[in-house]
């Protein structure tokens, strides 16, 4: 069946089970806009700018477990949408960016609206391809997906030229390459099991890769198994029930006093899924001293990348689990479980202001379930969800972690959102609102169920404690004080906007939120303090043993 | 600062260089010196990469070279087991009354004369690279006016084929 390269491009993503994609039209992608139009099966989310498509598909992606798509036009559309596939490069989401070009004709001659997409992109994906000719075009989607979606996961751009979009190819419809993680040999893990039986003080830090491989319910098992205490990254939240008597929360720059005390007593990390990034592991000579540690990745290149290990095993951190379980003895480490959980009796502190945050974040677990999906924005509002919400179940816990985007969670609330049909979550602060404050009318378009807590502060939090720590309260640039009217601004969009000020407002006006949030997006001010920490805090380069726990 | 040779079969596509050079550019890797040609199959280039650095930058440049889609095979060309070679080009300042000396030389290099005129002469001699540098030093007080170097290329010694070789993320 002959078919224009648009139509097979549709009738690819079809092939691989793709039901939404998020985008922006153009005059280059006019032929795929067209194709969309006529075939009618696909859910086009249209956004206010291709940024937003990208953290959409991205939050989709995250929330899902599927590859997300968007759909940009060539030059500025394409552009646009650098940042969020760094943001998923960097915390390894699947994700397909499809982009037009101008004609191949016209490529390399600086044409209206062109930009070497490519070329740019080359070191924010995994892959990506430019076709240049239509009978390669099926062939590389189908390749696209596969590398997105398999080992550590990540973005993949195709770049279309136009005229590729036009010229007829035959076409032949083919099931998606399933991807299937190779299995771990019992004789590979047999040094391993010998050393976890050795050690005294294990501790497990669960990473992104446990989400990405839906390594939890081998993870659990794990940690049984050994009596091993768990924390995460932040990537990681999730992959362990919070709620488990075995988990520490959140590790690194703004990890738990427990897991940092842990840490500092534990003589073997198992580190699963997990790259020693600066933000876990900070000073990293000190890190490792006097440790065994042990990692599991899939990614060769992530092993003794930032910390030397023992041991490592390369594999998908599920396969290599479920592999190690059954060769472990139950363990007994009673006296070390005793001892981590008396590490945890640690009260918030260094919140003066008359409306802290966690109180809010605390009371959230009232109004949602283990399955709803909460995004967040980068700063001091991120880092007190992770702190603070109980995240039991993976996929549910949507940030960017390892670019830190400022103005990524409106995309991903909307991706998460449409992806998982739930009603769900965005905790934002008012410097990363203002960034991407735009996609709440495609929020409203969409009618979605959409809970918008926005810790108002009136000043950038994260750098402004930065500032305070470290730059002698001189806070440059920091105060916003704009006074945007954000209830105001949420009714311009067509949406609800409802005010936190105090105290006693929290739990009726969530009640009311999240009741209204059925009828389409609500957004609330919350008039959290301006001098608010987020504490306990490992100042950059310095070890567990420098945690601050009040300043 | 140690150096090494390595050795990659890349997919023969536009881009593949950009992408290997791009990635040594952002990991900070040094390079010395990059070597692409074509190969008996015309789907694959080979790579000569040398690189200078210590253990640490070895692994990940070649662990990170390995994730690249377009690189195929990878391997260490380690000095014992390989042949290096390197064609070197050079015109050099040869008026008649020195142009004598300048062939003695030569001939114990077992370099070519490959053009002459009146005041220069190109010299073009192969052979592993130390031998280039050695050569390079002996000639240049007569006054080097140009040179051009190919960079390593490198092949393993005996029946050891870069294709044949299992994928390097399962070989270690």
């Amino acid at each position: 069946m002959k078919l224009t390269g648009a139509e097979i491009l549709i009738r690819c993503l079809k092939e691989q089970g793709v039901d939404t994609i998020f985008g922006y039209p153009g005059g280059t992608v006019l032929d795929i806009y067209d194709a969309l139009y006529r075939d009618g099966t696909l859910r086009h989310v249209l956004t206010a700018h291709e940024q937003g498509a990208a953290h959409a598909a991205d939050g989709y992606a995250r929330a899902t477990g599927k590859t997300g798509v968007c759909l940009a036009t060539s030059g500025p559309g394409a552009t646009n949408l650098v940042t969020g596939i760094a943001t998923a490069y960097m915390d390894s989401v699947p994700l397909v960016a499809i982009t037009g070009n101008v004609t191949v004709a016209n490529l390399g001659r600086d044409s209206f609206q062109e930009v070497d997409i490519a070329g740019i992109t080359m070191p924010i994906t995994k892959h990506n391809y430019i076709v240049k000719d239509v009978k390669e075009l099926a062939d590389t989607i189908r390749e696209a997906f596969y590398i997105a979606g398999s080992g550590r996961k990540g973005p993949v751009l195709i770049d279309i030229p136009k005229n590729l979009q036009t010229e007829l190819c035959e076409y032949e419809e083919k099931a998606p390459a399933a991807y299937v993680p190779k299995g771990v040999s019992a004789d590979k893990l047999t040094e391993v099991a010998q050393a976890i039986a050795k050690s005294r003080r294990p501790l497990i830090i669960a990473g992104g890769g446990c989400i990405r491989a839906d390594a939890s319910a081998n993870l659990l098992a794990f940690a049984k198994k050994i009596q091993a205490p768990v924390c995460s990254t932040l990537m990681g939240l999730g992959s362990y029930p919070a709620s488990d008597e075995q988990f520490l929360g959140l590790v690194g720059m703004h990890g738990t006093d427990a897991a940092a005390k842990s840490f500092r007593r534990a003589d073997t990390i198992i580190a699963c899924g997990m790259r020693f990034s600066d933000r876990v592991a900070g000073d990293r000579v000190k890190f490792r001293a006097g440790k065994t540690i042990i990692q599991f990745d899939i990614d060769t290149a992530e092993i003794d990348k930032n910390v030397p290990t023992d041991l490592s095993v390369m594999a998908d951190v599920n396969e290599i689990l479920k592999t190690l379980v059954p060769l472990l003895e139950q363990a007994d480490r009673k006296e070390w479980l005793k001892e981590v959980t008396a590490y945890r009796d640690y009260e918030a502190g260094n919140f003066d202001s008359t409306l802290p945050a966690y109180k809010i974040l605390s009371a959230l677990g009232k109004f949602t379930d283990a399955d709803t999906p909460v995004a967040t924005d980068v700063g001091q509002h991120q880092m007190w969800t992770a702190q603070y919400c109980k995240f039991e179940k993976p996929r549910t816990f949507l940030s960017s972690g390892g670019l830190g985007t400022m103005g990524y969670g409106m995309g991903a609330a909307i991706g998460a959102c449409i992806g998982t049909g739930r009603k769900t979550v965005l905790v934002t602060g008012d410097g990363c609102f203002h960034m991407n404050l735009n996609e709440m009318s495609t929020a409203v378009k969409e009618g979605l169920p959409l809970v918008i807590l926005l810790m108002n502060n009136s000043v950038l939090g994260m750098v402004r404690q930065w500032q305070t720590l470290f730059y002698g309260k001189r806070y440059s640039q920091t105060m916003l004080d704009k006074n945007t009217d954000f209830v105001k601004l949420a009714e311009a969009f067509g949406a609800k906007g409802m005010t936190i000020a105090g105290e006693k407002d929290v739990l009726p006006v969530l009640t009311a939120a999240f009741k209204e949030a059925d009828n389409g997006p609500v957004l609330v001010d919350c008039k959290i303090g301006m001098d608010d920490k987020v504490l306990p805090m490992i100042a950059p380069g310095k070890s567990f043993d420098d945690i601050m726990t009040k300043v | 600062m140690e150096k090494y040779t390595i050795t990659a079969l890349v997919a023969n596509k536009s881009g593949v260089l950009t992408r290997v050079s791009g990635l040594f550019a952002r990991r900070g890797f040094n390079i010395e010196s990059l070597c692409v040609c074509a190969t008996e199959d015309k789907h694959l280039s080979r790579m000569t990469i040398v690189l200078g650095g210590d253990e640490y930058i070895l692994s990940q440049m070649t662990k990170q070279l390995d994730k690249l889609i377009d690189v195929k095979k990878i391997a260490l060309a380690e000095e014992a087991d390989s042949i290096y070679r390197e064609l070197l080009l050079m015109k050099v300042s040869a008026p008649a009354e020195k142009r004598s000396e300048i062939i003695e030389i030569k001939e114990i290099y077992k370099a070519k004369i490959v053009d002459l005129s009146p005041e220069t002469l190109i010299l073009e001699i192969t052979g592993e690279p130390s031998k280039l540098d050695a050569f390079v030093k002996v000639v240049e007080p007569y006054g080097i006016l140009e040179l051009a170097r190919t960079g390593t290329i490198a092949l393993a010694r005996g029946e050891k084929c870069l294709n044949d070789l299992v994928d390097y993320n399962e070989s270690i």
